[in-house]
């Protein structure tokens, strides 16, 4: 089940990037679904960080994390390279359960 | 080379959170290659370690959609010659297409798309199997924060977008959704959920600063401390 799910998103993926090389010329995509198709997969991108940060088995995820993510997130905000972003954002997670925050 | 160092630190960060999450070792490997896609990866492996594998294809394949166009953009410089389309066709990435349409001419897109598309791929296969064998190597994730790495990366990932006010709301909004009906929808629902925030984008322009103002989102709903703004 695993592995045929991956295929098929891999299929899939791939089905997408040939299929604009190969359909040049033929196929004309409104300006709105131009314009919606980076709108929505920001959406879903940011859903996917907010539910991971703030939950856990569709309960709240305590405060630890929710902390160390909302570090991260400000330091993203102020343009830090991306490895120092993660970093800051573990960090401040362990040093809070470290301290017995839950 | 900077670009290649930032995609060994995602590539890194996707495979310790596969590796974090219990899921097998094969995996993040085999989406490296194979998906090629870090937003759909994330997404992907995000949903099958919730459980639910057929939102992670959906969701993976609704996010790559975006691809279409980016193809429709490279066709010219990937040539008509299938062999290149076959190939060029999986190297295809945001990243990818942002560099080579930056090219003034023909002959420095078609260079440039083929370098960057090699070098990405590459470099974050390196960065999966780094990833994959630190995340291998620490006890429990929580520990060490690894479940607060993920995220924030993903913020760090679409943070230039979310300087956009368009981009913004809709992403905000879906954020919201998505938090809301975490605790009543079954595993990955809400994420697709999400993509109601496309709905502000229809808000009278004057209400268009105040998403809270839309009817499925609670305006009860507490500050989220992931959105800096």
């Amino acid at each position: 089940m695993l592995i045929a799910a991956i295929l098929t998103l891999a299929v899939g993926t791939y089905a997408l990037r040939l299929g604009g090389v190969v359909l040049r010329g033929r196929l004309r995509l409104s300006a709105r679904t131009r314009k919606v198709l980076p709108l929505a997969a920001t959406a879903l991108l940011a859903a996917l960080a907010a539910t991971a940060a703030l939950t856990e088995n569709a309960g709240p995820a305590g405060v630890a994390r929710p902390a160390g993510v909302a570090v991260g997130a400000l330091l993203a905000w102020r343009k830090v390279p991306f490895v120092v972003v993660v970093v800051a954002a573990a960090g401040t997670a362990a040093l809070l359960r470290l301290a017995g925050v839950p | 080379m900077a670009i290649a160092a930032a995609m060994v630190a995602v590539g890194a960060s996707f495979g310790a959170i596969a590796v974090s999450y219990g899921l097998p070792l094969w995996l993040p490997f085999l989406m490296s290659t194979a998906v090629f896609a870090g937003g759909a990866q994330f997404l992907a492996v995000g949903l099958i370690a919730a459980g639910n594998p057929v939102a992670a294809v959906l969701g993976g394949l609704l996010l790559n959609a975006r691809h279409l166009p980016f193809g429709l953009a490279v066709s010219d410089t990937i040539g008509p010659r299938w062999r290149d389309r076959l190939v060029g066709s999986h190297l295809m990435t945001d990243e990818t297409v942002a560099f080579t349409l930056a090219e003034p001419d023909p002959a420095g897109r078609r260079r440039t798309y083929w370098l960057i598309g090699l070098t990405l791929f590459t470099f974050w296969n390196v960065g999966t199997a780094v990833g994959v064998l630190l995340g291998g190597a620490t006890g429990d994730p929580a520990t060490l924060g690894l479940d607060a790495a993920f995220p924030a990366g993903l913020i760090a990932l679409i943070t230039p977008s979310l300087r956009d006010r368009e981009t913004r709301l809709v992403a905000l909004t879906g954020a919201g959704v998505a938090v809301v009906l975490t605790p009543v929808l079954p595993a990955g629902l809400p994420v697709m959920c999400a993509l109601l925030g496309l709905l502000a984008l229809f808000l009278p322009r004057r209400a268009s600063g105040q998403q809270a103002s839309r009817p499925t989102s609670p305006t009860a709903e507490p500050s989220r401390p992931v959105e800096p703004c």
